[in-house]
């Protein structure tokens, strides 16, 4: 579904990636770790599409397709979902008329008809049911005013509304309680089927709990630097980042 | 409501201004330039009983002892008023057989506007004052108002059919002294719409006055007087485009609204004067005086504006709150883009007891251009428990642009309360890329922004007119972010 090679990046004049592989197949679930500033929020703006950053080589395939070449759009509509780290509001813009937009662009790209209204409303409410979100969130604008808490939720929220192919999830789970972060997994566990795939970027092993990955990956300094099963994630959790430090000096 | 918004998504991709022809009709012109003269032509032309022609020659004589005024955020090049000709209509020259018909071409014209003249194709319960350069060319469902007593039809008829009205009001609410632009259209208009609504009546359709200016050099100075009787109620709605040309282009107007006891008048406003070109080339310069007096006890004036035309605007649509209990509104929505200036807002004067206005102003001003807010809130000493509460909203698109707010605020009643609340805002990139993130294109994101930013004003408008506007301000924004 996804296949990443070499991919180096960097950001005014600063390398910030320096040569990602990762493939990823339906039906599967990795974990990205790593310490703060290893560039685990760039490797997701970059699937995703923005273009602050410059491409220095590589190759992200897609479902077979060239990913780079995408707009950010494109790819949203290709099925590509990224549940931001810190979400973005967007004042006057009702949560309902932003959702409803998303999901007929992504239909009318996939040839169907848009929902109607009482669809669009069911949908709505069997989701908010799914993440126990409130209605009073979902009848504000995008994102105003909502605690950190509320606007993860909201993320999950619309993942589950739009039911991505490919979700990227960018520390979602970070400033949440226990419930809110079993929510959250259901969202994920909820989606999964053989035909979708899930990256959840985190820097704790607690999410994995509830969300077990196929794979964990330990992203460090721009590169991958360990690759394993899940329980690579709890040896990260018992022996620190200073772990893997060590050991990238022995690679 | 999809296809709804590919229509607007498919305009905003191509848009362009789409009023931009120009009809090749002939002209009856004077010639180039203002003196005591002109004015006597203007008034001959139109075979104004003397009362107008004196009314004229005061206002013209007032006016040679003005300034331009220099207090906007505008900058205003020098206007050589020679330079410009004060009267030009069409002249219609099929053979017409009633005085009700119109020389195809001109319908023709008003058909690309969108603005169909003949009552049968046009929009139900919505009755239209067509006005090109100094004439009117058609006033619509004349005769089934009048059956209700409603008198709408063009100025020039209001002066020979109900001279005594016009005699009445003309001038009582925006007097020819009141400033520079004032007096100069008092001087030269040529045209307008004139609507009477008798007491006890409430309006059944929707009146409305499209302006159109065609010819080249030529300024555009009408007036449009409303009286509503007491306990009387009409929504009205005012539209207005011109071609693209590389001269600037001069319009003058003056509209006043008089509203007795208990009646409410609604007046709103679509003004897409030709803004134009990228480079700021071009364009008209829209000075306009627009006052009413809430005379009544009990009365409501309400001004809507959707501004998204013209090089320079310099408009106040004010309300005097004369009698107790009245309500004075204003909603606005101003856009400027590329080199546009504009310096809008509104003057509410408490003068009875317990009136209230409202304010509300949403600035958006993306390119170069320049977009200014100036309100005054004015409450006088017997305006006991007066009330106003103004919002005034400004959203940048890119850093070149500027917004500027410019509330004057004076109070001489204690009991009075009055509120005054502003934001400046930004389209963000991260806010386009989240739109992006969930498949909204980028234009897509911008029309979310702007409609969910507007709403409140667009609200205030006519159904059918909110649509248009929505597509139009989203259009005059074409080609600002990303
Ligand atoms: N917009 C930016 N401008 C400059 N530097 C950036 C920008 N975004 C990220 N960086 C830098 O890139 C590195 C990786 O950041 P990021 O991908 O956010 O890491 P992580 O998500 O793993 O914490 C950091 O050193 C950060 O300072
Ligand atoms: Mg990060």
């Amino acid at each position: 579904m996804l296949v990443i090679k070499d991919l180096r990046v960097s950001i005014e004049g600063e390398e910030i990636l320096k040569g990602i592989n990762l493939e990823v197949n339906a039906g599967e679930v990795h974990a990205i770790m790593g310490p703060n500033g290893s560039g685990k929020s760039t490797l997701a703006a970059i699937l995703a599409g923005r273009d602050i950053y410059e491409i220095n080589s590589g190759t992200v395939l897609y479902k077979g397709e060239d990913l780079l070449d995408k707009s950010p759009e494109e790819r949203a509509k290709d099925g590509l979902f990224l549940g931001f780290q810190y979400p973005i509001e967007i004042p006057g813009v009702s949560m309902v008329n932003f959702m409803k937009t998303a999901i007929n662009e992504m239909r009318k790209h996939r040839g169907e008809e848009p929902l109607s209204a009482s669809e669009f409303l069911k949908k709505m409410r069997e989701k908010k049911d799914l993440v126990e979100i409130s209605s009073s969130l979902t009848n504000r604008s995008v994102n105003e005013g909502f605690s950190g808490g509320e606007k993860k939720k909201n993320e999950i929220f619309q993942m589950a509304m739009l039911e991505p192919q490919l979700a990227i999830l960018d520390e979602t789970d970070s400033g949440l309680d226990i419930d809110a972060l079993r929510i959250v997994a259901r969202g994920v566990n909820n989606l999964k089927s053989p035909h979708n795939a899930t990256i959840v970027i985190t820097h704790y092993q607690r999410l994995l709990e509830y969300i077990v990955p196929d794979f964990v990956h330990v992203l460090f300094n721009g590169r991958i630097v360990k690759s394993g099963g899940k329980e690579l994630a709890l040896l990260l959790e018992e022996k620190g980042y200073e772990w893997v430090r060590s050991e990238e000096v022995n690679l | 409501m999809q296809n709804e918004q590919d229509q607007i998504l498919n305009e905003v991709t191509t848009g362009e201004y789409k009023f931009g022809f120009y009809t090749d009709i002939e002209q009856d012109s004077i010639a180039k330039g203002l003196n005591e003269d002109v004015v006597r032509m203007i008034s001959a032309k139109k075979k104004e009983p003397e009362f107008m022609l004196e009314f004229r020659l005061k206002a013209y004589r007032h006016w040679l002892t003005m300034k331009m005024p220099e207090w906007a955020h505008l900058k205003i090049p020098e206007i050589d008023y020679q330079d410009h000709i004060y009267y030009s209509a069409p002249v219609q020259r099929a053979k017409l057989n009633s005085l009700d018909e119109v020389d195809p071409e001109l319908l023709e014209t008003f058909n690309k506007l969108g603005i169909p003249l003949e009552e049968q194709k046009h929009l139900s319960g919505v009755a239209v004052d067509a006005v090109m350069d100094s004439i009117s060319v058609k006033t619509t469902f004349r005769e089934a108002l009048a059956e209700l007593g409603i008198i709408f039809c063009s100025f020039s008829e209001a002066v020979k059919e109900h001279p005594d009205l016009v005699k009445q009001y003309m001038g009582s609410v925006v007097p020819y002294t009141d400033n520079y632009f004032a007096a100069l259209n008092s001087a030269v208009f040529s045209d307008g719409s004139f609507c009477f609504i008798p007491k006890g009546v409430r309006c059944p359709m929707e009146l409305s006055t499209y302006f159109r200016i065609n010819a080249a050099n030529t300024g555009q100075f009408e007036r449009t007087l409303i009286v509503a009787e007491d306990k009387s109620y009409v929504s009205y709605l005012e539209g207005c485009t011109a071609p693209m040309r590389d001269e600037n282009q001069l319009h003058a107007a003056i509209v006043e609204i008089v509203a007795m006891e208990s009646a409410e008048v609604k007046y709103a406003t679509v003004q897409n004067w030709y803004p134009g070109n990228k480079e700021g080339k071009g364009g008209i310069y829209n000075f306009v005086t627009k006052r009413g007096i809430c005379k009544g006890d009990n009365s409501k004036i309400s001004w809507t504006q959707v501004e998204t035309g013209s090089a320079i605007t310099w408009k106040y649509p004010s309300c005097i709150l004369k009698g107790h209990n009245t309500t004075g509104e204003f909603y606005s929505v101003a856009v400027t883009n590329n080199h546009q200036q504009a310096d809008t807002g509104t003057k509410m004067i408490h003068i009875g007891k317990n009136s209230r206005s409202i304010i509300v102003s949403k600035g958006i001003s993306a390119g170069v251009s320049n977009n200014s807010y100036r309100g005054q809130v004015k409450v006088l000493r017997g305006a006991d428990n007066a009330r106003n509460f103004s919002q005034c909203d400004s959203l940048l698109l890119g850093d070149k642009c500027g917004a500027h707010t410019f509330p004057y605020i004076e109070s001489a009643n204690h009991s009075a309360i009055i509120e005054h609340e502003a934001t400046t805002s930004k389209i963000g990139e991260d806010q386009i890329f989240y739109c992006n993130q969930r498949g909204i294109s980028t234009e897509d994101a911008i029309g979310l922004i702007i409609n969910g930013y507007t709403k409140e004003v667009l609200n205030k408008l006519p159904m059918e007119f909110a649509v248009e506007a929505q597509k139009l301000l989203l259009i005059s924004l074409e080609g600002s972010v990303g």
